[in-house]
C-alpha cells in the first residue's frame, strides 16, 4: 500500500471511534430538522453547506424561536468561531500546502477531525503526505454526517432520548483529552474552560460560550507558559 | 427558513475553518506561541463537555444525583488508565447506563 493510502486509511481509523455518538446525533438533527418544518432538502442542505452539528442545531433553535437573520448569523459565528484556533494550530503543518489542498481540507476540518489529525501531525512531523490523515479522517466525518441526516429525515426518532445521547458527545471530547489528564497545568487550563462555559451557559449572549472559554482558559494557559518560561 | 440564509451561515461556518489555514505562513509563531497553541484542545473540548453533565435541561445546576458526573468520573480513571479512546467512551456510556437503568 503506498504512503497516501496508508495515510488515508490511517485517518479514517482514528477518527472511526468518535463517529459512534456522531451517528445518533446526526438521525437527531435530522429528526429536529423535519420536525421544524423546513423540509427534507433544506435538512440535508444544511449538512452539506455548514457541515458543523453544533451550529446546525443552534441555527434550528434559534429560526424556530423566530430570531432576525442577524441573530442566527452571529450565533453561528460565535459558535463556529474555535475553527479559528484549529487553523492557527493546524497551519503550522498545512501552511505550505497547494491552495486546493487548504481548500479541500478545510471543509473537513470538524472538530473530531483536528482531534485525531492534530495529534497525528505532532507525531509525524516527517511523513510528505501527512494532509491524507486530515483528509481521511474529515471525509469520515462528513460521510457519517450525512448518512445520519439522511436517516433521521426517513426513519425518525429511532434513538430513545434515555439513552442520554447529548453525554455520550461530552464522553467523546472527554476521551480526547485523556493524555492531557497527565499534566497538572492542562488540568488547571480544562478546569478554567469547563468552569467558565458551565457559568457562562446561560447568560452569555448569541451562544458565545465556547469561544468565551476558550480564551479564557488560553489566557491562564499564557500564564503558565510565562512563569514556566521565567523559571528558567 | 431560506436557502440565501443558509449559505451565509455556511460561508461564516467555512470562513472559520479556511482564514488561519490560508493566511498563517510556516514559522510565524515564536516557540512561546506555538506552546500555548497547543492547549487549545484542553481549552475547547471542556467548554463543549461541561454544559451537558452539569446543567440540567432548564439550565440550571445539577450536582445532586447526577449519575453523569459520576459516569464521567468512571471514564476519566479508566481513560488515565488505558490511555484509549473507545475504552473511555465504552467505560462512562456503560457505567451511565448501569446508573440510570440498573442501580
Amino acid at each position: 500500500m503506498n504512503n497516501k493510502l496508508k495515510t488515508l486509511v490511517k485517518g479514517i481509523l482514528d477518527v472511526s471511534p468518535l463517529m459512534i455518538p456522531v451517528f445518533p446525533f446526526g438521525i437527531i438533527y435530522g429528526v429536529i430538522g423535519m420536525e421544524l418544518g423546513i423540509g427534507p432538502y433544506m435538512t440535508v442542505g444544511l449538512s452539506i453547506i455548514i457541515f458543523g452539528g453544533a451550529s446546525q442545531i443552534v441555527l434550528l433553535q434559534l429560526f424556530s424561536a423566530g430570531s432576525s437573520s442577524l441573530v442566527i448569523l452571529s450565533s453561528v459565528g460565535a459558535v463556529n468561531s474555535r475553527h479559528l484556533l484549529y487553523g492557527a494550530v493546524l497551519s503550522e503543518y498545512l501552511s505550505t500546502m497547494k491552495l486546493t489542498w487548504k481548500i479541500i481540507l478545510s471543509y473537513v476540518m470538524v472538530d473530531q477531525a483536528f482531534a485525531v489529525s492534530n495529534s497525528y501531525f505532532k507525531k509525524n512531523k516527517k511523513n510528505k503526505n501527512k494532509h491524507y490523515h486530515l483528509l481521511g479522517a474529515g471525509l469520515t466525518c462528513w460521510t457519517i454526517w450525512q448518512i445520519s441526516t439522511i436517516l433521521g429525515i426517513f426513519l425518525g426518532s429511532v434513538v430513545p432520548e434515555e439513552l442520554g445521547l447529548s453525554f455520550t458527545i461530552s464522553l467523546t471530547f472527554l476521551a480526547l483529552l485523556i493524555n492531557d489528564f497527565r499534566k497538572f497545568k492542562n488540568i488547571i487550563v480544562m478546569l478554567v474552560s469547563g468552569i467558565v462555559a458551565t457559568i457562562g451557559f446561560n447568560f452569555i449572549p448569541f451562544q458565545a460560550y465556547i469561544i468565551v472559554s476558550a480564551l479564557s482558559a488560553l489566557t491562564v494557559a499564557t500564564l503558565l507558559t510565562l512563569t514556566e518560561i521565567k523559571k528558567k | 427558513m431560506n436557502w440565501s440564509l443558509i449559505i451565509y451561515c455556511g460561508l461564516i461556518t467555512y470562513l472559520t475553518r479556511f482564514s488561519m489555514i490560508f493566511l498563517l505562513k510556516k514559522d510565524i509563531f515564536s516557540s512561546k506561541i506555538k506552546k500555548i497553541l497547543s492547549y487549545v484542545p484542553a481549552a475547547i473540548f471542556p467548554a463543549i463537555i461541561f454544559p451537558p453533565i452539569f446543567l440540567d435541561s432548564t439550565g440550571s445546576l445539577d450536582l445532586e444525583n447526577n449519575h453523569k458526573i459520576i459516569a464521567s468520573i468512571f471514564a476519566i480513571v479508566v481513560g488515565y488508565l488505558s490511555r484509549n479512546i473507545i475504552a473511555t467512551i465504552f467505560a462512562g456510556l456503560s457505567s451511565y447506563w448501569f446508573l440510570i437503568f440498573v442501580v
